[in-house]
């Protein structure tokens, strides 16, 4: 995919496969609801929105041919969303576990 | 070390800033200020995300009949509206950076219908909700059969979208600044940062709704 890269940029075609692939996706995650897996509805939803979030951002943003600095502020936020989610989450989805914070 | 000196001397090409060496070390710093704009907006989005996931996870049966009263139809299609949108962002980033001038405004300006034909789709789904009667506040009725939990629900559907469409908005107003400078000639293979730039905004606004999709439209769809 990165023959023509050498403006740092994808292939006409590497948009347009990233186009069709997050169509398909978003089918998938559709139909996927609607399947009764138990537990699995939720991470299966996520990892798809994860996928698809990662496709723009290596092709469409470019990610993929910027400078690695440019990588690596990108996987910070996402270590600091995963902070603020599972610091905030370990705190209020734990408090059933004590039975003296119990509604 | 002539580049610096010309620099130096504000003898660089006309759009290269005189605190830079050279156009490759501005465009890098530019992308990169914008990555860390970015990284703001994901821990903007970060603390609505974080409550979600709180009172979801606390108010189940709720959010998921609540979830399940969202039109699935208008929410798909308006996905496919924006990941088409970014597309057309994607080719007009493309034909910026490679000069080719008559299609840069064409493609900025599809990418501005399309968004605003996101718009338009939403006020027809917030219409609804208030029609329904299902818009947070005194005029709220608990929906048939559901908690009354139901009602954060929608006040987190009405944050979390509402944000995002604020973000369209200004999105599509910067789109009109670009189709004025494309205009004028102000692009070339050279100098495009501001429509890549806008392209980065463009996509991340898509990236946050393709996590806003499953998570209000589809989280409880299993269980009709």
């Amino acid at each position: 995919m990165s023959d023509d890269s050498t403006h740092g940029h994808p292939t006409l075609s590497a948009y347009f496969g990233v186009f069709a692939a997050l169509m398909l996706l978003t089918a998938l995650t559709v139909w996927a609801a609607f399947q009764h897996l138990g537990i699995w509805n939720t991470p299966v939803a996520l990892a798809i929105a994860v996928t698809k979030a990662i496709l723009v951002a290596l092709i469409f943003m470019h990610l993929r041919y910027s400078a690695r600095l440019t990588a690596i502020v990108v996987v910070a936020s996402v270590a600091w969303l995963a902070i603020l989610i599972l610091i905030t989450a370990s705190d209020y989805l734990t408090r059933s576990w004590v039975p003296i914070y119990q509604r | 070390m002539a580049e610096a000196a010309r620099a130096l001397a504000h003898e660089g090409p006309p759009e290269l800033q005189h605190h830079f060496e050279n156009l490759a070390a501005q465009k890098e710093a530019v992308s990169l200020g914008m990555w860390a704009f970015l990284v703001t907006e994901v821990l903007f989005f970060g603390g609505m995300f974080t409550a979600y996931v709180i009172y979801r996870e606390s108010y189940r049966a709720a959010f998921e009949g609540a979830s399940n009263l969202l039109d699935i139809r208008l929410g798909a299609f308006n996905t496919a509206v924006l990941i088409l949108s970014s597309l057309t962002m994607a080719l007009a980033v493309r034909a910026a950076s490679l000069g080719d001038r008559r299609r840069i405004v064409p493609f900025l300006s599809l990418t501005m219908l399309l968004g605003t034909v996101f718009l338009g789709v939403k006020v027809v789904e917030y219409a609804q909700k208030f029609e329904h009667h299902e818009v947070p506040g005194p005029h709220f009725l608990v929906p048939h059969g559901l908690p009354p939990q139901s009602e954060m629900f929608f006040s987190l559907y009405f944050c979390m979208t509402g944000l995002h469409a604020l973000h369209m908005i200004i999105g599509i107003g910067l789109l009109t600044w670009l189709v004025r400078r494309a205009r004028r000639g102000d692009f070339s293979e050279r100098y495009n940062s501001p429509v890549e730039m806008v392209g980065l905004y463009w996509h991340f606004v898509d990236i946050v709704w393709i996590f806003l999709f499953p998570l209000l439209y589809l989280l409880g769809r299993h269980t009709l």
